[in-house]
């Protein structure tokens, strides 16, 4: 099971509810939306603890969904194709079934009742939710601002009609929307878009990306004017904007966004998209990793994007949307005075109270490895399966998390998708040849548990197993691991490793929970 | 003096539903259809045939 279950969480130590330490200051990994209140406006900090994509944090905790309920799109972009759905894949715009306004809400309630890590329902398509007159999205929101009040609402868009609709997203309580926006030079944009709709009219090449574009700016703008968070999401496509990308980070942050998301482009010849049929390739993980931080300032850079469907179902990186397909939800029985709210309100407090403790032991952690700081840092990947330790099987990873580790701290840098290497019950040698290639710029591999043949080959490849950190926290293991790794290189005893860049597991998230 | 629907092509996004001045566009039986006798090719409302501007798959075309 990889969701983390309410039991666990209750289990952790002996968890007391106690008030939050007083702001600390940029203790750990990076301060803001990965880390605490300690650098943001208290009500901003609110609207994001909870929410799994705007804080890197809460995305250890809390678990989202999205209702498939705006099939229709007013532009085209070149890496969208919607006219295929493949179960086996996870991609934005890829859905298994679309939604009424009235099947999402009962949709959302069922969830809501059995995974008490619901905070975020989101509409993300699978076209744009504010296209097609923004009926179905409102008329959902509607409802589920009524039914199930504890839960926050979200929307993304490409921001066409956007500024039309300001008003109304205020209106609904929606205070996080996300902007798909890859360009802020029309000259750019026409190799993105073929076309879009807009007033009435399909417009063509490098006018209808002036269109976009300056419709983009304006929604960005009333966004920030209304108080409502802005997360810019950005399409990295190699020779086209990826050196572009600086310029629009700088323009999204100089009209408010309050983070911004660099996501690799999905390219693939089977997916019949423009990009994958002519060959476009996406970026490597370094490519990507540089980009995010070359634009990395005082602003967030968001880094544990799963890119997820448009439907998916339960913390980031699963997706549980085929337990709640809409034949199973209509045979439910469903509690629509906001099912389950006593058992996500009970959550909420235990995960206060963890994270309470979590930024004493991280400063604690950054303390003690003070005297090695000027060593250069190193990547070591993480399976986890949430609550921010390290409590999975190598075999059982769906994904690596990977951390970047100095004496600073822990910071969380990405995730890399891998294929199961343990399906059922015996090691697959060409899957781990994908694992090596997708961490093979890390040093380590922490785990709860390693067989002999994979540790084998992963340290003929430079990377160290290490499962001495069993079901221990993350990031205070990755800092007593640099502690003794840095001493370890002091001595000789192990060598600088040469780093490698990694593959990017290419959009295809096939595996499911079991 | 009307368009019709190529249902093989239709992705069943609705975009063309929501656009069509003379509400000729319905959802019938999994696809999307226009009924011929209110369609204009919405001449006198807008330069173009709404539905064909707006749909992604191309599928509007005329009967």
């Amino acid at each position: 099971m990889n969701v983390i279950s309410l039991d666990s969480i209750l289990g952790v130590g002996e968890l007391k509810s106690q008030p939050a330490p007083a702001a600390s200051g940029c203790t750990t990994s990076s301060c803001g939306s990965s880390d605490g209140p300690s650098d943001m406006a208290p009500e901003v900090w609110e609207k994001v603890k909870n929410h799994p994509c705007y804080s890197e944090e809460a995305h250890h905790y809390y678990a989202r969904m999205h209702v498939a309920v705006a099939p229709a799109c007013n532009i085209q972009c070149n890496y969208c194709n919607r006219k295929y759905d493949c179960a086996n894949e996870s991609r934005p715009g890829v859905v298994s079934e679309k939604l009424t306004a009235e099947q999402a809400v009962r949709k959302v309630l069922a969830v809501a009742a059995e995974i008490p890590q619901l905070s975020v329902v989101g509409i993300a398509g699978p076209g744009d939710s504010l296209a097609a007159g923004a009926k179905n999205t409102i008329e959902t929101f509607e409802q589920l601002s009524r039914l199930a009040p504890d839960i926050k609402l979200c929307l993304s868009t490409n921001g066409l009609a956007l500024p039309d609709y300001v008003d109304r997203i205020k209106d609904l309580n929606i205070d996080h929307v996300t902007i798909t926006i890859n360009m802020v030079d029309p000259e750019v944009g026409q190799h993105i878009y073929p076309w879009i709709f807009h007033d009435h009219k399909r417009w063509t090449g490098i006018e209808a990306s002036k269109i976009l574009h300056e419709r983009q700016m304006l929604g960005l703008e009333m966004l920030r004017d209304a108080g409502i968070l802005a997360k810019i999401n950005s399409v990295m496509i190699p020779g086209i904007n990826d050196e572009h990308l600086m310029d629009v980070n700088r323009e999204v942050k100089a009209r408010g966004a309050f983070l911004h998301n660099i996501m690799p482009l999905i390219s693939d010849a089977a997916h019949g998209t423009h990009f994958g049929l002519t060959g476009q390739r996406g970026p490597t993980a370094q490519e990507l990793k540089a980009l995010q931080d070359k634009c990395e300032g005082d602003m967030k850079l968001m880094r544990h994007c799963r890119q997820c469907r448009a439907d998916a179902v339960g913390l980031l990186g699963e997706d549980r949307g085929e337990e709640f397909t809409a034949e199973k939800v209509m045979q439910m029985d469903i509690d629509i005075d906001g099912g389950g709210f006593t058992k996500r309100e009970t959550y909420r407090e235990h995960v206060e109270a963890e994270r309470a403790q979590r930024h004493q032991s991280k400063a604690a952690a950054i303390a003690e490895v003070a005297h090695i700081a000027g060593e250069k840092p190193i990547l070591i990947a993480v399976a986890t399966k949430g609550g921010e330790r390290i409590n999975e099987h190598f075999g059982h990873a769906k994904e690596f998390q990977i951390y970047e580790v100095d004496a600073r701290g822990a910071k969380f840098v990405g995730h890399r998708r891998v294929d199961l290497y343990c399906e059922g019950g015996s090691g697959d040698e060409d899957g781990l040849e994908t694992i090596i290639q997708a961490i093979n710029d890390c040093v380590a591999v922490l785990v709860a548990k390693i067989g002999g043949c994979p540790s084998k080959s992963l340290e003929a490849a430079g990377i160290e197993p290490v499962d001495r950190f069993a079901f221990e926290y993350i990031e205070e293991s990755a800092l007593a691991y640099y502690a003794a790794y840095t001493e370890r290189l002091g001595t000789g005893a192990v060598r600088e490793k040469i780093g490698a860049d990694a593959v990017i597991r290419q959009g295809a998230y096939t595996a499911r929970r079991a | 003096m009307a368009y019709k629907i190529k249902a093989s092509d239709c992705t069943v996004c609705g975009a063309c539903e929501a656009e069509c001045p003379n509400e000729a566009i319905s959802f019938k039986k999994g696809t999307y259809v226009i009924d011929a006798s209110k369609c204009t090719e919405c001449q006198g409302s807008f330069d173009a045939p709404q539905c064909a501007a707006v749909c992604p798959a191309d599928c509007c075309v005329p009967a």
